[in-house]
């Protein structure tokens, strides 16, 4: 029996749909047999993310309406065999789906796969409550901004509140300038205004708009220190107590010096 | 002399502590908030046990969140018609 994992925040835009092919895609390389579900019913994203817009034929709301079978839906990975992907319905809305035929649909797919992943929709309404509903652990992302943290804080009030289990912090797109300067919250701020347990750190990278550029999740390439900070969470995710990441500065002289010689924190 | 001090060496004026304290002040807020219904329900409930002890007048009864300054408080502003005697006593 598989784990299902949500990846959910409250607020758009913060990196759940990066993290759930970041994450997937690592979970994958290591050998284990991943699902992703796109639950962001209307807008579909996760399927260009991961290079896979090409290779769609049924979704979501297929398989959950019977008019298609699971097997027949879920999209195999170009470059993992055990990775496969169930793509949100786009031209249907959240209501084309209810939590109760999304628990039945995880418990299915929890039978066959290590580990399923939900990529839920921004907001508090069905779509979120569609995406938690099978969900054995949440993932709650937010970047370090008032706005997101005050979103996160809401998000995880809905998940205590539902007595799922206790929901894991991702803070993404941290930049170890700003938090240097003091113009931006760090991780103990985040920790310590949120309280909930910490489950990685993700820094702001250029890599991550290019990989997305060209579908491959950052987590594969060995050169960028958003795909470092992934795979440390993948590790994690399999139960491994992996030492936080060190934030780099790397605008300053030998922050580019280091870049250059292709050092590594 | 403490905000010379604070300003020259720049710690209060990081924008971090600003938005720390914002997100404290409205943190609080946001989760202390209960839904109409539950307020309702609070304002009965007061309503009851002080009744126990004077007459209150229930129509200007009023029952509601306050912010000040750097805390919140829940404030109620309980208009009293009389004591009642056995209260004194207790
Ligand atoms: N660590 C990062 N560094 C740089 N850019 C990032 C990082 N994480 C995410 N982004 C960028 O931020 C944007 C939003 O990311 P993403 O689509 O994953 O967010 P989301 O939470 O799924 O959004 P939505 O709420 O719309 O579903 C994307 O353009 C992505 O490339
Ligand atoms: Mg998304």
């Amino acid at each position: 029996m598989g784990e299902a994992i949500v990846i959910t925040s409250g607020k758009g835009g913060v990196g759940k749909t990066t993290t759930t092919a970041n994450l997937g895609a690592g979970l994958a390389k290591d050998g284990h047999k991943v699902a992703l579900i796109d639950a962001d019913i209307g807008l579909r994203n996760l399927d260009v993310v991961m290079g896979l817009e090409n290779r769609i034929v049924y979704d979501l709301v297929d398989v959950v309406e019977g008019f298609a079978k699971l097997k027949h839906a879920l999209i195999k990975d170009k470059r993992f065999e055990n990775l496969y992907l169930l793509p949100a319905a786009q031209t249907r809305d959240k209501t084309a789906v209810s939590p109760e035929q999304m628990r039945d649909l995880v418990e299915q797919m929890k039978e066959e796969f290590d580990f399923v992943l939900i990529d839920s929709p921004a907001g508090i309404e069905q779509g979120f409550k569609n995406a938690v509903a099978g969900a054995d652990k949440a993932l709650v992302v937010a970047t370090p901004e008032v706005s997101s943290v005050r979103d996160a804080d809401r998000i995880i009030g809905l998940l205590e509140a539902q007595e799922k289990h206790k929901p894991f912090l991702i803070i993404n797109r941290i930049r170890a300038d700003m938090v240097k300067k003091g113009d931006m919250m760090d991780i103990d701020d985040m920790i310590e205004i949120l309280a909930i347990e910490l489950l990685g750190v993700v820094p702001e990278d250029e890599a991550i708009v290019v990989s997305t550029n060209r579908g491959e999740p950052a987590v594969l390439n060995s050169q960028s220190r958003a795909g470092e900070a992934y795979r440390n969470i993948v590790r994690r995710l399999q139960g491994e107590n992996v030492p936080m990441m060190k934030l780099e500065d790397e605008s300053g002289f030998f922050g580019r010096l280091r870049k250059l010689m292709g050092f590594k924190g | 002399m403490f905000d010379l001090f604070a300003k020259v060496f720049g710690r209060d004026d990081a924008s971090k502590e600003v938005a720390k304290e914002r997100l404290r002040l409205v943190l609080v807020h946001d989760r202390a908030s209960l839904s109409p219904q539950a307020m309702e329900n609070l304002k009965n409930d007061l309503l009851k046990v002080i009744s126990e002890y004077m007459d209150i007048d229930d129509q200007g009864f009023r029952v509601d969140f306050s912010r000040h300054d750097d805390a919140m408080a829940l404030v109620a502003n309980i208009p009293i018609r009389s004591v009642k005697r056995q209260s004194l006593s207790k």
